[in-house]
């Protein structure tokens, strides 16, 4: 049994879900109905009610174990309109080593385009 | 080298099949993360920033051909092509799939190798002299006694579960290549002053992290034949009274610094006097069995000079500087021991591509007798090389770009992955590290300034040793940006000493700026021959101080 964990301070909104994939070690994000390797597919939490809905979520895959450390992240609008984190460590998260612009999600990206 | 016999073959297949089974446990939801977590640490499997990261073990550094080519393997089949060598001379694997764990630890063990001890909070992996066996002044290979100990510590049922993890490392020279004054444990073989007979100078409580300490010595000589009865003495102690309450007050040096060093040295007397020797310290023929297997290679006898090798220095200036900055003295006439770096310029610290490692596994084959070692700097050395081959190498390690001429000097730099890959880190290192390679690529002005150990670390936990770096650079985080505290004077050698900062946390981009402000007031002041850190002992850091304020200065008046 694992020992219960005081309750998570929420970060500012809006937020996304992350965590990682069990097999794969992965960064995944959660879309509303599952988990995805693509950050840009995350559901954005901009009001309580959908907060509450990723702390279910988050609660819920935690005690299952079906994803590992899953946690909020708060993001904001880029320029280009899409929704990146605030916080340079989950950015670095979403994208891969800045020193290796070649693996990571970044890479993906870079091969889709 | 030493070679598994059937009890560290049978442990480490063992090792294998549990963690297989562990990984499906996990998968099918019989094991939770928090119980499989404690399984995976004591495999060396770390959940990182982006993927999973295995941590593979090296025992004091040594590598063979064979062991490097399937290091090379499991990186070009089961990761991204590349490995990572840390200042702790092992492995890290950055993007392995818990899927692929299983096989890859199968691969390992085919060359008697795993992730045990890598990790958790157990005695880790036993580091000791790169120069081990080679070096000139070497009173006798630290490797037997760096071997006996792995095998009194692997699995160690009392020492599993400590209060926090513990590093020994072993020297047996006066130069202290391996750090050991920064280590939980710290063992140099001397002689004894007046019967000459070997044993062990032993320090205890040093470290770094966030509450860095310099060790103490515990016991000036030891006989060989107690180093385990001992050793067991202080890991008990340790194990008692050490700090569980608090995860940052953990380590040795933490309860060392509380008791007072006199008590706790009296608490360790104490439980020594009451252990068994005999049957704890190791059997005198199984200590000679392991002594046999680091004998020394099959050498030729060969003349102190080499021709060969003067005449192509005077030929080719680019030749003459790597001979300058990359080999070590040996102890066998017309022999070197050769630094491989793995600092190029504007590059990731201490990585190696699969080709890489391979080029690396065959010259060892043909020029060192097989054998690799790695170094806590992050570089690797074929330790057996002709002076009549190095020639050969250098042009065999241009082709492959591994003929980097800054062994040593201001562009060795050694850094942790930061927070390009690592969780705990608050900053990133490595593009820092690139950053002031790239300011100091100029090899001719490298070898101007001559020796200077920089080194960088992402966050408090100081992996990238920033307390004992002549420079050192903590990256921390401050109101939501990268800040890079920077520190002067420390040293990682026999002379070891603690940086102390210069002044208030820089942006990234200062930092450059800020390291050649350092050098200028080096260059200016040193006497001939002088290296930075003596400089720095000898005029003080207040020079520095000031030079390092005028970028401080700079910045507010930019922000302003």
């Amino acid at each position: 049994m694992s020992v219960p964990k005081a309750a998570v301070k929420r970060p500012p909104l809006p937020a996304v879900l992350h965590a990682n994939h069990v097999l794969d070690g992965d960064v995944i994000v959660w879309t509303g109905s599952e988990w995805s390797f693509d950050p840009q597919a995350a559901l954005v939490a901009e009001n309580d009610e959908q907060a509450l809905q990723l702390e279910a979520v988050r609660d819920a895959s935690q005690a299952s174990g079906e994803v590992i450390e899953p946690y909020l992240v708060t993001v904001r609008r880029d320029e280009d309109g899409l929704f990146v984190p605030v916080h340079y460590r989950e950015r670095l998260r979403t994208l891969g080593p800045s020193v290796r612009l070649d693996l990571g999600k970044q890479a993906d990206l870079m091969g889709a385009q | 080298m030493y070679r598994y016999d059937e009890f560290d073959e049978l442990l480490v297949r063992e090792r294998v099949e549990q963690f297989r089974d562990q990984v499906q446990r996990r998968l099918d939801g019989s094991l939770t993360e928090d119980e499989f977590k404690l399984l995976r640490q004591m495999n060396g499997v770390y959940l990182q920033l982006h993927a999973y990261m295995l941590r593979v073990a090296i025992p004091y550094g040594t590598l063979s051909s064979r062991q490097m080519r399937q290091l090379a393997l499991i990186a070009e089949r089961h990761d991204r092509g590349y490995g990572h060598f840390t200042t702790r001379q092992n492995i890290q694997y950055n993007w392995p799939k818990l899927r692929e764990l299983p096989d890859i630890f199968e691969l390992l063990a085919d060359v008697e190798m795993h992730g045990i001890q890598t990790s958790g909070n157990c005695i880790r992996n036993i580091s000791a002299d790169h120069l081990a066996g080679v070096a000139a002044d070497e009173v006798e290979d630290p490797r037997p006694t760096a071997e006996l100990l792995r095998q009194w510590s692997t699995l160690h049922p009392e020492f599993s579960f400590l209060p926090r993890k513990f590093k020994i490392a072993v020297i047996a020279t006066a130069e202290d290549r391996a750090a050991i004054k920064v280590h939980d444990i710290g063992i140099r073989i001397l002689r004894h002053p007046e019967t000459g007979e070997a044993g062990y100078q032993i320090l205890v409580g040093g470290g770094m992290g966030r509450t860095p300490m310099i060790g103490k010595v515990i016991r000036d000589f030891l006989p060989k034949q107690d180093l385990l009865a001992f050793v067991e003495a202080v890991l008990r102690v340790y194990n008692l009274e050490g700090r569980r309450d608090n995860p940052f007050k953990a380590r040795v040096k933490i309860l060392v610094h509380e008791l007072g060093f006199d008590a706790f040295k009296a608490r360790v007397e104490e439980e020594y006097a009451k252990l068994d020797g005999p049957t704890i310290n190791a059997d005198p023929a199984e200590v000679e069995r392991i002594a046999a297997y680091f004998a020394p290679p099959a050498y030729e006898t060969l003349p102190a000079t080499s021709e060969s090798f003067e005449r192509h220095k005077q030929e080719d200036p680019a030749f003459a500087a790597f001979a300058e900055t990359n080999l070590a003295p040996h102890r066998m006439p017309g022999y070197t021991a050769l630094t491989i770096s793995l600092k190029p310029i504007g590059k990731p610290t201490g990585d190696a591509s699969a080709d890489q490692m391979r080029v690396v596994a065959d010259l060892a084959e043909r020029f060192s007798f097989g054998e690799i070692r790695v170094t806590h700097y992050q570089n690797l050395v074929l330790p057996y090389v002709k002076l009549d081959d190095v020639y050969a190498i250098w042009q065999e390690l241009k082709a492959a770009d591994l003929a980097i001429a800054n062994v040593g000097l201001i562009t060795d730099i050694i850094s942790c992955p930061g927070l390009d890959y690592c969780k705990l880190a608050t900053a990133r290192s490595i593009p820092i590290a690139e950053a002031i390679a790239l300011r100091f690529a100029d090899e001719e002005r490298q070898r101007l300034i001559g020796e200077l150990g920089i080194k960088i670390s992402g966050c408090i936990n100081a992996c990238g040793h920033h307390h004992v770096g002549n420079i050192g650079i903590l990256g921390l985080e401050k109101g939501g940006v990268e800040n890079y505290q920077v520190t002067l004077g420390g040293d990682a050698t026999e002379n070891a000493s603690l940086g102390e900062r210069l002044g208030p946390g820089i942006d990234g981009d200062k930092v450059p700026d800020a390291i050649e402000k350092l050098v200028d007031v080096y260059l200016a002041e040193r006497h001939e021959n002088e290296t930075f850190i003596e400089v720095v002992r000898r005029i003080g850091h207040d020079p520095f101080k000031a030079a390092f304020n005028e970028i401080v200065e700079g910045a507010a008046r930019a922000a302003a």
